[in-house]
């Protein structure tokens, strides 16, 4: 008996860029989410600013709203990009256009990767629009380079891309797509640091919180706020991140199945 | 001519089921045929088996002389799912121009294509807006678009108004004549007669491949319909038998 191998992921520029064009034709085409993929990150954050406006600092501290703020600008994207993709991609499951893809030159990590370009751009937009507001409007004080928090919020939107792409695997209705946003995120949203700094935390609440990568991203931006210069440790925590993202892809590749009952 | 198809005991299982059972067939190149079969009879399998997606338990399926579904092939073969496969949240030229790019054509193929499906005036509609027809034929353009060697469609004439219908056949025929292999399936019996080969599918086992002419010839029946309807009797009592 001789059956085709699935084929090696092998990687084409070419038809990575158009399936990166598609996907985002299919964002332009609807307005309302292009809408609350600009503003709604600007918007949330200026609730937070408000929550904590009137609320004085601890003196010789970073106000709360400059802490919170700016670890905002990572989770943001994180959770916006997870929620389009896993969606995007189940729709490309349910509609049959995802077995078409598959009979077709293109190869998986194209199809991934094309995911991932395309939704990147998007949120290197919202980051863009975000980090202008918050430094603009509501006077965020970032010690470092705003655009080290650019870098860092669409390094985490790539994170929630790659995340959103394998849970998509998981799910067979939107129904349990749009539930694994609690699953995925909650839990690394509490682990992050933000609430509880990590060294306060139980040692093996520590131990989880060590192998989630959105500590790593949050870690990042509080590196950023502490310092002028980019530090070695930024750098680390921002390498964690793109590895956690490869990984992440690299999983989902195996989960593209090209033979299915 | 070395056939454009061959399968040698393809067997399938979908669970505890068994879809296809021992199928053993070949397809010539440059003909219309006809795959037809009640539904559920495991058209679809076969169709999907065809274009490499599908898990098989065993037995040989090559496709112009190759491993179904092997990376090769995938330039050369087209597929149209039974249910339209296009992005609804697209126009059907940007979903023309999606496929082409993914064939390695440009807006010129793309563009004729979808003239080629009739829609050009709906070209620059979203998928999402088009009646089922419509749909079904934008799904059929993004195959047409990459030109391919062998066309393999699950039921593209389904709801389409009879003038379409017979618009879209005399393609299928232009296309064969220019040396594309079609594998058409439909559960259809006055598709049947347009066919140049026939292959009958009924409980995942073949119960004819023969041409229409043939099939009334050996049953005796004018009408493709009846003669099916023969072929199951005779098959029936051969079983009892």
């Amino acid at each position: 008996m001789t059956l085709a191998r699935s084929a090696p992921t092998h990687l084409s520029p070419r038809l990575t860029a158009a399936t990166a064009r598609r996907v985002l034709r299919q964002v332009a085409h609807d307005h309302r989410t292009v809408a609350m993929m600009l503003v709604l990150p600007s918007g949330l954050l200026g609730l937070l600013y408000l929550l904590w406006k009137d609320v004085p600092a601890v003196p010789g501290q970073p106000g709360i709203f400059d802490h919170v703020g700016l670890t905002m600008l990572g989770i943001f994207p994180f959770v916006v990009m997870f929620l389009v993709t896993s969606i995007a991609m189940l729709r490309e499951r349910t509609s049959g256009t995802l077995e078409r893809l598959l009979t077709t030159p293109l190869g998986r990590l194209d199809l991934l990767l094309g995911y991932g370009a395309a939704f990147g751009l998007a949120a290197t937009l919202q980051a863009v629009v975000t980090v202008t507001i918050a430094t603009t409007v509501y006077g965020l004080d970032v010690t470092g380079s705003i655009w080290l928090v650019v870098l860092i919020a669409v390094v985490d939107a790539a994170l929630g891309v790659a995340l959103g792409l394998l849970a998509s695997a998981f799910a067979r209705t939107e129904f349990q797509a749009v539930q694994f946003m609690p699953v995925i995120v909650l839990p690394q949203f509490f682990l992050c640091g933000l609430l509880v700094p990590v060294d306060q935390m139980a040692g093996w609440l520590q131990a989880i919180s060590h192998v989630l990568p959105l500590t790593y991203a949050v870690d990042a931006l509080q590196e950023v706020g502490a310092h002028t210069t980019a530090t070695g440790r930024m750098w680390i925590d921002v390498a964690v991140v793109a590895g956690a993202t490869l990984l992440a892809l690299a999983l989902a590749a195996a989960t593209l199945r090209r033979r299915t009952d | 001519m070395d056939p454009a198809v061959r399968v040698t005991d393809l067997v399938v299982d979908r669970g505890p089921r068994r879809v296809l059972d021992k199928l053993t067939f070949a397809v010539a190149p440059g003909q219309v045929t006809g795959l037809l079969g009640p539904s559920g009879s495991g058209k679809t399998t076969l169709l999907r088996a065809l274009v490499g997606v599908q898990k098989v338990r065993s037995g040989e399926v090559t496709v112009l002389g190759l491993a179904a579904g092997s990376p090769p092939l995938r330039a050369r073969v087209g597929y149209v799912t039974q249910s339209p496969s296009v992005y609804a949240d697209l126009s059907v030229r940007e979903n023309a121009r999606y496929f082409a790019a993914l064939y390695g054509r440009g807006a010129h193929e793309a563009d004729a294509a979808v003239a080629a499906v009739g829609l050009s005036d709906a070209a620059s509609r979203l998928v999402t807006g088009l009646s089922g027809g419509q749909k079904a034929r934008a799904s059929l353009a993004c195959a047409l678009v990459g030109d391919p060697d062998l066309l393999v469609l699950d039921e593209p004439t389904v709801g389409l108004d009879p003038v379409l219908r017979v618009e879209l056949w005399d393609r299928f025929h232009a296309l064969a004549d220019s040396g594309t292999t079609l594998i058409v399936s439909s559960h259809v019996m006055d598709e049947a007669a347009r066919c140049d080969r026939l292959l009958l599918l009924r409980d995942g086992a073949l119960l004819a491949d023969s041409t229409p002419a043939e099939l009334r010839a050996d049953t005796g029946a004018d009408d493709l319909e009846e003669a099916f309807l023969q072929l199951i009797r005779t098959r029936g009592q051969e079983v009892a038998a």
